[in-house]
């Protein structure tokens, strides 16, 4: 459905993604594994176009979407969820998921507010509350939420258990399954390894901007050496 | 009670036209983050535009539907300025934007000159409303009446647009994070142009809805912008009502203080808003300034070195060609050199604090021309001689930065940037409005060098050794604790508290230590001259400091003095034109469009790129 | 031994929300003290009064006996209180060395000198302090060009450098791969020791949490809950339900894994 060819991603002149190669099935959830600066955040933007790679190709449900405005790329059902609860701190919850609302869209689910308020409980009570004045938790589901409301068939989730308490992550890993039961295709950064064992099919584990493995949990499982080298819990 | 009544009434019509330029100019900043100098322009635009379609179009009907196309074709004018000048520069440095939009003040003061010409036009009166009615026996214009009724209509119908539709929805998001808003699938780049096209429009309709009452003419787009910062500033940028409330506050005060007070018309207005913002810091409605994090990337700034060897080697050979200049040309460049070096010295003060200090001043004229009227002052009334009254200039002007650095510093970002306006703003009120002291508009002359120091080349010389001195000082101060504690409470102020250090204290000492500089560069200028005229001290001439410092390069230290010497000579060379405006300031707008890191910045890099310079390994 | 800070019904309310209830506690010296609790608890609320960022509506915070309550955060550092920040806070247009010479010449107050030059101030002594914490071979980078692990490495040798008594630490290791996260802590742990000072954190990962923390506090609601050691924290039921959660889920991926 996604698939990363010879990607290399520059900030400036510094090198910051060297050849990425995967791609992600229709109806997976793969994780991708790295320390931090190892170059995830800018795979998911590059993959968004916020960062255009120089070299390489990203290809969506056969479309080469490469060099596309990130606009252009969401409103092909790639729905991208930011890390650090990039919400929109001065509009309202209601408002927030306004601003991700698109058109339905064939084959997707078509999400209506109550839908998500299904999904994230807690953010049903707090419609009118502004998003500065929800927790940490409650943050991230909104950035889930929000980017949901576009209907999208595959979602980025920029290391969605990050600075969240322990109860919230559990709460936000069973939320990603049921997507998943619905159908969605998820790429997700993890550094909680917990995190990413309760929720995916497949792994990617970058180091330095370079993919030092590819496969499936269960070949992860098989070897413990390249878990230990890049991992290490 | 009737006159009462009356003023008050005028006072509403005239808020009309003030709150549709104010609130474009919000929304514009809210979303693009441009604080866009041109849109007084672009309301002059909307009068000249107007009356033009007033003469074509007749009857009732024709009067309004004028209004109405002008505000359109005045947006419409605003999108092509956005997509050509703006676009390509928004990814630079923050504020860096505002130099384009001056350089769009220019052109289109040009292109007005050249289409309608220079006379005032008399705004025709509106038909069926020509007549006056009375209340309580005073005289109030019909058409007062009618602009009382449109107003609060407009401005309903921009907060339904904004807090209660979709597109509002978008724009607010966009205000905060345009990235973010962009990635959830809506394209940014036409929400920019729609809100540029939005505000730009009711700036024209401004202009043309004025037209009965006010005319249309050249000035029209400095007169309008101070009043437009306050109005928005007073009333909390990005706050509508707020907006309209400021509006209504401003312009009831004008009516009255042409009544009660004509001497302090002009002060009046910037007493206002320098009280309600010491009161609410955020203007009357506002809420803090929550800048967008994201989406507003520039290269990080590097860390400064002194000078290499090469660098000294180009500064010193430069300095030797300044110093045997009187020696190989003639008089006029020797007095157009000395011209420019005060000028750089103004830019490089100006530079310090803006570059290493982050405080973007918007009326650093105020301690130029102080500087320069004090020692003007100083010699008419005191006959003080000049080497004393060019010690007493910079130390004026430096007890002036004291007073107004403690007021404009308890606010941050732009709205720092409007006090310090407001303050400029009020000096050259003073200086234009008390005339029995400062001459008014007529200025003070003969202001002239002891008798030793008479001489250009004599001169020259003391003006090279206090220019190069002042801005080597400068340089020096970037480079010890003090410029490095100020550039740490500009980096990250919770770190700097966190650590000891005072960053408030840091700032105002640094305001005071520019203040005095731009006080000195003033003092050596009215010894130049010979003469001093309130213009010294406008708004424009802070401009004109301001888009050096840009120019020249923001995040370098030499930007200031290089800025000012290519704006000063480039000036200097197009005035002798006749449009020279419309040169000058398409040369800005290429300037920022082909170097967004400024002439320093780009220069640089195009050294690293030949390899004439070392690129440090962690370039980004 | 009287303890190095000393907090006594410490409240602070934001409208008629109580997000710090009359929390008291002691921190003894070289203790390693955390303070965790779900989103929203008033953890942060609570450690910016103790930064002085915010003023607490009532109570008292002494540090060796002097109440530093409502002081603004420059005084208190000059007290010898270091502090790191969760996201981190440094002066990007500095070089690495020259973050912590910052730190020294506030400290020797030399803040309004313009006659030497900042660069070559204090070197030495920066340089000793980024060899602590592991980073002196980068000494003359740009730190705007840093890793966010590095970057967190060179706050904590900035909070080190007037030798505090007292290191208040939010959320020290968020943003980091469980690998640094564990080294970092392991640092922090060996400078305190070898230093004799005192630490208070927050933190999420209770991996750092359960392994370095000699004692832990948790905050619910704005109130403390429960205090303890690793152990009778891990087992309290209370904080199992508000805030550990019953890691099922979790649970049952990891025997997967390991089947």
């Amino acid at each position: 459905m996604l698939e990363l060819k010879g990607v290399n991603s520059f900030y400036g002149k510094a090198h910051v993604l060297n050849d990425l190669n995967f791609s992600v099935d229709r109806g997976r959830v793969v994780a991708l594994l790295g320390r931090n600066g190892a170059g995830k955040t800018t795979t998911m933007k590059s993959i968004m176009q916020l960062v255009r790679p120089r070299t390489g190709t990203v290809t969506y449900q056969g479309q080469d979407i490469t060099g596309w405005s990130s606009h252009r790329v969401a409103r092909n059902g790639l729905g991208y969820v930011p890390e650090e609860r990039r919400i929109f701190t001065q509009l309202t919850v209601a408002e927030n998921l306004e601003v991700g609302r698109q058109p339905p869209r064939e084959g997707c689910t078509t999400w209506t507010e109550d839908m998500v308020f299904d999904l994230f409980p807690n953010l049903a009570e707090r419609r009118q509350n502004y998003g500065k004045a929800l927790s940490g938790g409650e943050q991230q589901m909104l950035t889930i939420a929000r980017t949901l409301m576009g209907n999208p068939a595959f979602i980025l989730l920029d290391e969605p258990s990050e600075g969240i308490a322990p109860v919230i992550v559990e709460q936000m890993a069973r939320a990603i399954l049921q997507l998943k039961q619905d159908g969605l295709t998820v790429l997700l950064s993890e550094q909680n390894l917990h995190f990413a064992q309760a929720v995916a099919d497949g792994v990617v584990i970058i180091e330095h901007g370079t993919q030092q493995f590819v496969g499936s949990l269960a070949d992860l499982q098989a070897h413990p050496d390249i878990r230990d080298q890049h991992l290490s819990i | 009670m009737g006159l009462f009544i009356a003023q008050i009434l005028t006072g509403l019509a005239n808020a009309g036209a003030l709150f549709m330029v104010a609130s474009g100019l919000s929304l514009i900043f809210g979303v693009t983050r441009v604080v866009n100098f041109a849109h007084g322009s672009f309301y002059m635009l909307g009068a000249y535009v107007g009356y033009s379609l007033m003469q074509a179009l007749p009857g009732v009907a024709g009067f309004w539907g004028a209004i109405l196309l002008a505000g359109l074709i005045v947006g419409v004018i605003g999108v092509i300025v956005e997509i050509c000048v703006l676009r390509p520069v928004y990814r630079a440095p923050e504020l860096f934007q505002l130099v384009a939009t001056f350089g769009v003040i220019l052109v289109i003061q040009d292109l007005t000159l050249m289409i309608w010409g220079p006379q005032d036009l008399l705004g025709p009166r509106a038909p069926g409303l020509k007549g006056i009615i009375r209340i309580m026996g005073e005289p109030v214009p019909q058409y007062d009446i009618a602009l009382i009724a449109i107003t609060p209509f407009v401005a309903i119908g921009l907060w339904y647009l904004i807090t209660r539709t979709r597109v509002g929805t978008l724009v607010r998001a966009a205000t905060q994070d345009r990235e973010m808003v962009g990635a959830l699938g809506v394209n940014q780049s036409w929400l920019f142009t729609g809100v540029f096209f939005l505000g730009c429009a009711l700036a024209g309709l401004g202009g043309a809805l004025q037209l009965p009452k006010g005319g249309a003419d050249l000035l029209m787009d400095f007169s309008i912008l101070g009043a437009v910062f306050v109005v928005v500033v007073i009333g909390g940028m990005g706050s509508l009502p707020g907006a309209y409330l400021a509006a209504v506050i401003i312009s009831i005060l004008n009516v009255f203080g042409v009544t009660y007070a004509p001497q302090s018309t002009l002060v009046l207005m910037f007493v206002v808003m320098v009280v309600v913002l010491m009161i609410r810091p955020f203007g009357l409605l506002g809420k803090e300034e929550v800048a967008g994090e994201h989406g507003q990337t520039g290269e990080p700034e590097r860390p400064i070195k002194p000078a290499g060897p090469r660098i000294r080697l180009l500064v010193t050979t430069l300095l030797v060609i300044l110093a045997l200049l009187p020696l190989y040309s003639g008089n006029f460049a020797v007095v157009l050199v000395t011209d420019i070096m005060i000028f750089c010295l103004f830019a490089a003060s100006l530079h310090f604090m803006l570059g290493q200090g982050g405080l973007v001043s918007f009326g650093h004229a105020a301690f130029f021309g102080g500087g320069a009227y004090a020692a003007a002052l100083l010699v008419t009334y005191a006959s003080t001689p000049m080497e004393l009254a060019l010690v007493l200039a910079p130390v004026s002007a430096g007890l002036a930065a004291i007073v107004i650095g403690w007021v404009c510093l308890r606010s941050t970002g732009v709205y720092f940037a409007m006090l310090t306006l407001a303050f400029g703003q009020l000096l050259w009120s003073l200086a234009f409005q008390w005339g029995d002291v400062t001459g008014g508009d007529d200025g003070l002359v003969n202001i002239w060098p002891s008798a030793w120091a008479s001489d250009n080349t004599v001169y020259y010389y003391l003006a090279f050794t206090l220019c190069v001195g002042g801005i080597l000082l400068l340089r020096q101060a970037a480079h010890a604790p003090f410029g490095y504690a100020l550039r740490a409470a500009r980096d990250s102020t919770r770190q700097a508290e966190a650590t000891g250090i005072n960053t408030k204290r840091v700032q105002w000492v640094a305001f005071t230590f520019a203040g005095t500089m731009a006080g000195l560069a003033g003092g050596l200028f009215v010894f130049s001259k010979g003469s001093i005229f309130p213009n010294e001290l406008e708004t424009a001439r802070s401009f004109d400091a301001l888009i050096v410092v840009f120019l020249g390069g923001v995040k370098t230290l030499s930007g200031g003095w290089v800025g000012g010497a290519f704006f000063e000579g480039a000036k200097d060379y197009l005035t002798r034109f006749e449009y020279w405006r419309l040169t000058l300031g398409l040369l800005i707008i290429f300037v920022v469009i082909l170097g967004p890191e400024g002439i320093v910045g780009s220069l640089r890099k195009a050294g690293e790129r030949i390899g004439l310079l070392k690129t440090p390994e962690d370039a980004t | 031994m009287s303890p190095i800070l000393s907090v006594r019904n410490l409240s602070r309310n934001f409208g008629a929300i109580k997000a710090v209830d009359d929390v008291s506690f002691d921190l003894a010296k070289g203790e390693l003290l955390a303070l965790i609790g779900p989103n929203g608890a008033g953890k942060s609320t609570c450690f910016n009064m103790l930064m002085g960022q915010l003023r607490p509506s009532s109570g008292t915070v002494q540090l060796m006996g002097k109440n530093i309550a409502g002081m603004q955060p420059r005084k208190i550092w000059r007290m010898g209180v270091g502090r790191t920040f969760q996201i981190t806070a440094t002066y990007v247009s500095m070089t690495v060395v020259e973050n912590v010479q910052m730190a020294l010449i506030s400290h020797h107050r030399r803040l309004y000198s313009l006659t030497s030059f900042a660069h070559k101030l204090y070197r030495d002594k920066a340089l000793a302090l980024l060899e602590t914490v592991g980073m002196a071979d980068q000494a003359d980078r740009h730190c705007a060009v840093l890793a966010y692990g590095d970057l967190k490495r060179l706050e904590l040798a900035v909070a080190l450098a007037h030798d505090p008594v007292l290191l208040l630490m939010d959320e020290p290791t968020a943003g980091m791969a469980p690998r640094e996260r564990i080294a970092l802590m392991q640092l922090t742990a060996d400078i305190l020791a070898q230093r004799g000072i005192s630490v208070l954190f927050t933190e999420h990962d209770m991996d750092v949490v359960f392994a370095h923390s000699h004692r832990i506090m948790v905050l619910n609601r704005g109130q403390l809950i429960a205090e303890g050691t690793v152990d009778e924290i891990r087992n309290n039921r209370q904080v199992q339900e508000v805030y550990l959660g019953g890691g099922t889920l979790f649970k049952a991926a990891e025997d997967d894994a390991h089947a």
